[in-house]
C-alpha cells in the first residue's frame, strides 16, 4: 500500500488564515488543492512536508473573468472550469487545446491551475501555455502581494518564485487585439504527459505580426521559452515558410533529455513541428481563417 | 483527528491519522468495500468515487479533504433491489470479466449520464479514459454507458425501464 508518511493538515477557511498558517508552520509546510501531483509525489517519499495546508475551501480563489484589459484566473479554479470556460474558449482557444490533453477527465475535476504551475514540472502543458501568453502571476504573503512575469516564476525544475509563508492566489493575463493561440501536444497515449507539447500565441497588427509568444513542454529542464524564435516572428506578415523557419529555432533552443517518452532527436524533431503547427493554427485564429 | 463524511447518505465519523486516504476510509466502513483500491497513482480508475456529484479518484483525496463533503460509492447505485442503469448495461452487453475496473467505470459512467444523458460514444470513450480496463478492450463498456443512456431516456418517457435479468 502507498502512504505518505505522517504529517499534520489544516484546512484554510480564508486566504490570509492559510498565509499565516504557511508563517507559522515555516518551510516545512506545503499547500495541498487539487493534490494530484502533491499526494504521489508524497506516497513515493519524493516530497515530505511535516505540514500540509488545505486550501480546497477558498472559493475566493476559483474565478475566471475579465478585469480591464487582463483575463485573470484564480489559482484554485479547476482544470475542468478552465475547459468548460466560454470566455477562454472565445479569447484565449489555447486553454481549450491543452486542457483536452490535460490527464483524464476524472482528474482535471481536481487538479488545478495554481497547482499546475507551484508544480513546475517541465513536461506541465499549462506552463507552456502562460509562458506564450505571457501571464503575471499574483503572489500572496504576509506583507501583501507583488506580481511576477511567468518568466520569472520559474525558477528551475520544481522550483518557483513562490517563497516560504506566500501562496500564489491569481493568473492574470494580458488581452492585446489582433491575438491568437494554440496548443499541440503528442503524448504516448491518452492522458499521459507530454512528449513535447509546444505552445503558440501571436498578436497581428496590419498583417504583421506584431509579438508572439512560444512556451514548449517536456523538452528541457524547465518549461522552455522561445525568446529566439519569438524575435524571428515580430514584423512579419504569417505565413507557412515563417512558421516552419520559427519550428527550426524550436529544434536548437530546446534541450530534451532521453527517457521512456523517446530519444533527444526525435522529442527535437517533435519541439519544432509542434511549434510550426502550433503557429499556423494561431494564426489562423488571430486572422479568423481557423478551418 | 476525527473526520465525519456523508457516504451514501449516511454520516460516518472516525478518528483517522491525516495521512489516511479517502479509498481506504471508505473500504475501511463495514460493507463498502465495492470501491477498488487498484494502481494508487490516479491512472487506472477503479477507486473513482462520486464527490458532490462529480467522480474522483479515492486513491489521490485525502479522508480529511472530505469532511463536510458528500461522497457516493458504487454501493449507493442498486436500490430497493433493481440495479440502476448503467449496472443494468454492463449486465446486458456484458461488459466486464474480471470485474475489477466496474466499480469505478459505473461510477464514471453515472457521472456522465447525470451530466450529458444522451453522450455519443466518442463522448463515452473521453468520460472513461481515465479508467483502464484491461479485459474488454472497452467497446462493450461503451456499448453498455448508451444502453444505459437509451434506457433511461425510455424510462423518462414512460416506457419503463425493461427488465430482462
Amino acid at each position: 500500500m502507498q502512504t505518505p508518511a505522517p504529517f499534520d493538515y489544516e484546512r484554510a477557511t480564508s486566504v490570509e488564515e492559510a498565509i499565516a498558517s504557511l508563517q507559522r508552520l515555516g518551510p516545512e509546510a506545503r499547500v495541498i488543492a487539487g493534490g494530484h501531483s502533491l499526494l504521489p509525489m508524497m506516497k513515493l517519499r519524493l516530497a515530505h512536508p511535516e505540514y500540509l495546508v488545505d486550501i480546497n475551501d477558498l472559493a475566493e480563489l476559483a474565478y475566471i473573468a475579465e478585469d480591464g484589459d487582463e483575463i485573470v484566473i484564480g489559482a484554485l479554479t479547476r482544470h475542468v472550469e478552465l475547459l468548460k470556460s466560454e470566455l477562454l474558449a472565445e479569447r484565449l482557444p489555447i486553454f481549450r487545446d491543452a486542457e483536452q490533453v490535460i490527464a483524464d477527465p476524472v482528474v482535471r475535476n481536481r487538479g488545478t491551475i495554481g497547482g499546475s504551475l507551484c508544480q513546475a514540472d517541465a513536461a506541465e502543458d499549462l506552463s507552456a501555455v502562460c509562458t506564450a501568453l505571457k501571464a503575471k502571476v499574483v503572489i500572496r504573503g504576509a506583507e501583501g502581494e507583488r506580481t511576477v512575469g511567468i518568466e520569472d516564476f520559474h525558477v528551475g525544475p520544481y522550483m518557483t518564485a513562490v517563497r516560504d509563508g506566500e501562496l500564489l492566489t491569481e493568473v492574470r493575463i494580458p488581452v492585446r487585439p489582433g491575438a491568437g493561440s494554440a496548443h499541440e501536444k503528442v503524448e504516448r497515449r491518452a492522458g499521459d504527459w507530454a512528449i513535447a507539447a509546444a505552445s503558440a500565441a501571436i498578436w497581428v497588427d496590419g498583417g504583421k505580426i506584431a509579438d508572439a509568444g512560444i512556451g514548449l513542454a517536456a523538452v528541457g529542464p524547465t518549461t522552455v521559452h522561445l525568446a529566439r524564435a519569438e524575435e524571428v516572428l515580430r514584423g512579419k506578415a504569417p505565413s507557412e515558410d515563417l512558421f516552419a523557419e520559427a519550428g527550426v529555432v524550436a529544434t536548437e533552443d530546446c534541450s530534451p533529455s532521453a527517457d521512456g517518452r523517446g530519444p533527444v532527436d526525435y522529442k527535437r524533431h517533435l519541439a519544432g513541428v509542434l511549434t510550426t503547427r502550433a503557429l499556423r493554427r494561431a494564426a489562423a485564429r488571430a486572422l479568423h481563417q481557423e478551418a | 483527528m476525527d473526520v465525519s463524511i456523508v457516504v451514501n447518505g449516511k454520516q460516518v465519523t472516525r478518528d483517522i491519522e491525516p495521512r489516511q486516504l479517502l479509498v481506504h476510509f471508505i473500504r475501511e466502513t463495514p460493507g463498502l468495500t465495492g470501491t477498488h483500491w487498484g494502481c494508487d497513482t490516479s491512472n487506472c480508475g477503479a477507486c473513482v468515487v462520486l464527490m458532490d456529484g462529480a467522480p474522483v479518484k479515492s486513491c489521490t483525496i485525502l479522508a480529511a479533504m472530505c469532511e463536510g463533503h458528500e461522497i457516493r460509492t458504487v454501493e449507493s447505485l442498486e436500490r430497493d433491489g433493481r440495479l440502476d442503469p448503467v449496472q443494468q448495461g454492463f449486465h446486458e452487453r456484458h461488459a466486464l470479466q474480471c470485474g475489477f475496473c466496474t466499480p469505478g467505470m459505473l461510477m464514471t459512467a453515472r457521472a456522465l449520464l447525470d451530466e450529458n444523458p444522451d453522450p455519443t460514444d466518442e463522448e463515452i470513450r473521453i468520460a472513461i479514459s481515465g479508467a483502464i480496463c484491461r479485459c474488454t478492450g472497452y467497446k462493450n463498456i461503451v456499448s453498455a454507458v448508451r444502453w444505459a443512456a437509451e434506457h433511461e431516456a425510455a424510462a423518462k418517457h414512460g416506457d419503463g425501464l425493461r427488465q430482462e435479468v
